[in-house]
């Protein structure tokens, strides 16, 4: 599992795990049905508190995203596709920000950037298909 | 023990140096099971707290509780339940790794001869080489094993990774987190690199001129504090007199101030002056101790 922390970031360590797990799931890199890696383990290889896993897993099961069977482990839900909207569209919200502020450096304006977003979901779609 | 599940509780404090006043009545409780990170510049009076909690000092004023016992009046029931690593590390130099490790068991009742080992494998330390051959790196890693192998219940360490290079400071911290894992295990954990506390620490406390100006979940001080990019006109009011305003900087139109508190009274506030937030988001912890730092230390806009 890809999880990048940067703690010269303001948002808690168990918040951008719980972030980035809602993308993987998002963008399909975490299907449902997959385990996630054992509390120790995640902590032992991002060398963090396994208190903040334990914590960051918790949110996930909170938002549906994961559920926990008793001494087997965590696994993303199979409904984890269908959470409220809300909760998916927050998990992109740093992406999006970034993304605005580099097009305002680039000047390009909304339209701008709406329009080469219809295209590269045209283009991702058609690739798909093949 | 009769703890109330509090390992250490210390209780109005207060240590003087001639006319340096190191400690001004601190009181700091760490519950069970925590890593708490106790961050602050050199001074600020974290490894004196560090020698009231060992029992090297006495308490001018206050009372200090370590796992249930007075560290000063009953140092072995103390010591015999905790690790401890230093800045300076202080081992024999003309010992071997396995000579040093064979000593420190001796003084400890509940040495685990297998972890001990495991740890020396994995931190890849021969037990022939001599102590004063040690490099800096390999020094740190040997007072951690002494510190860890009797399975304290509570550790403390000491700026752990001052002076080591970055690799050395992820396999200390690994293994930290390691045996945080183990239950119970409660750590004192002080140093000033703030990536380190981000990652090991359950609570944090911030020090400087031997206070304690902020103690909590490290979730919640994060949470709770701001970073406000504002535009305001600086000859008709001041943010840093805006409410939970922290830090000031910039100008003179536009300010950046980390603040805490209820966020809508401080727009409320800005809305009411004229202002307006350009940029709002969540303050780093680097930002946080600064700006805690920064106010302590006397009037918020001397940056200006």
């Amino acid at each position: 599992m890809d999880i990048r922390l940067s703690t010269s970031d303001g948002v808690p360590v168990y918040r951008q795990i719980a972030n980035q797990v809602k993308y993987l799931v998002a963008s399909g890199r975490l299907q449902p049905g997959q385990e996630l890696p054992a509390i120790r383990t995640l902590a032992e290889t991002l060398v963090i508190n396994p208190n903040t896993v334990i914590h960051a897993y918790a949110e996930l099961e909170k938002d549906g995203v994961v559920v926990r069977r008793h001494g087997s482990g965590t696994y993303i839900a199979e409904t984890a596709l269908s959470q409220p909207a809300k909760t998916a569209a927050e998990s992109l919200t740093p992406k999006i920000d970034s993304l605005l502020a580099d097009s305002m450096h680039l000047n390009l304006d909304l339209n701008d950037l709406l329009r080469i977003l219809l295209e590269r979901h045209a283009i991702l779609k058609s690739s798909k298909k093949e | 023990m009769n703890t109330d599940g509090i390992i250490i509780r210390i209780e109005g404090v207060t240590r003087r140096y001639a006319s340096k006043l190191a400690l001004d009545n601190v009181s700091l409780s760490i519950p069970q099971g925590i890593v708490l990170g106790l961050v602050g510049a050199n001074g600020a009076g974290k490894t004196t707290l560090i020698k009231h909690i060992l029992g090297l000092l006495r308490a001018q004023t206050g009372s200090v509780r370590v796992l249930g016992e007075d560290p000063v009046k009953n140092p072995v029931a103390v010591l015999s339940r905790l690790g401890y690593l230093s800045e300076d590390r202080d081992l024999p130099p003309w010992m071997s790794v396995s000579e040093l490790l064979r000593y420190s068991r001796a003084f400890r009742v509940d040495w685990d001869d297998a972890y001990a080992e495991e740890l020396r494998h994995k931190f890849q330390l021969q037990g022939s080489s001599l102590v004063r051959n040690l490099s800096k790196g390999e020094l740190a890693k040997a007072g951690l094993i002494v510190a860890l192998a009797h399975k304290p219940d509570l550790l403390v360490l000491d700026e752990p990774s001052s002076g080591l290079d970055p690799i050395v400071r992820r396999e200390m911290l690994e293994a930290v987190v390691r045996s945080v894992a183990e239950q119970g295990r409660t750590v004192l954990f002080s140093s000033h690199l703030l990536d380190e506390i981000v990652r090991v620490s359950d609570q944090v406390a911030m020090m400087a001129h031997g206070r304690i100006l902020v103690h909590g979940p490290l979730n919640e001080v994060l949470e709770s504090h701001r970073r406000m990019v504002i535009r305001i006109n600086s000859r008709k009011t001041k943010p840093s007199e805006f409410p939970g305003a922290l830090s000031v900087s910039g100008g003179p139109d536009e300010w950046t101030v980390i603040c805490n508190g209820n966020r809508n009274d401080f727009v409320a506030c800005l809305h009411k002056m004229g202002g307006e937030v350009l940029e709002e988001s969540e303050a780093t912890f680097d930002e946080i101790f600064h700006a805690r730092v920064n106010q302590a230390s006397g009037p918020v806009e001397r940056n200006r």
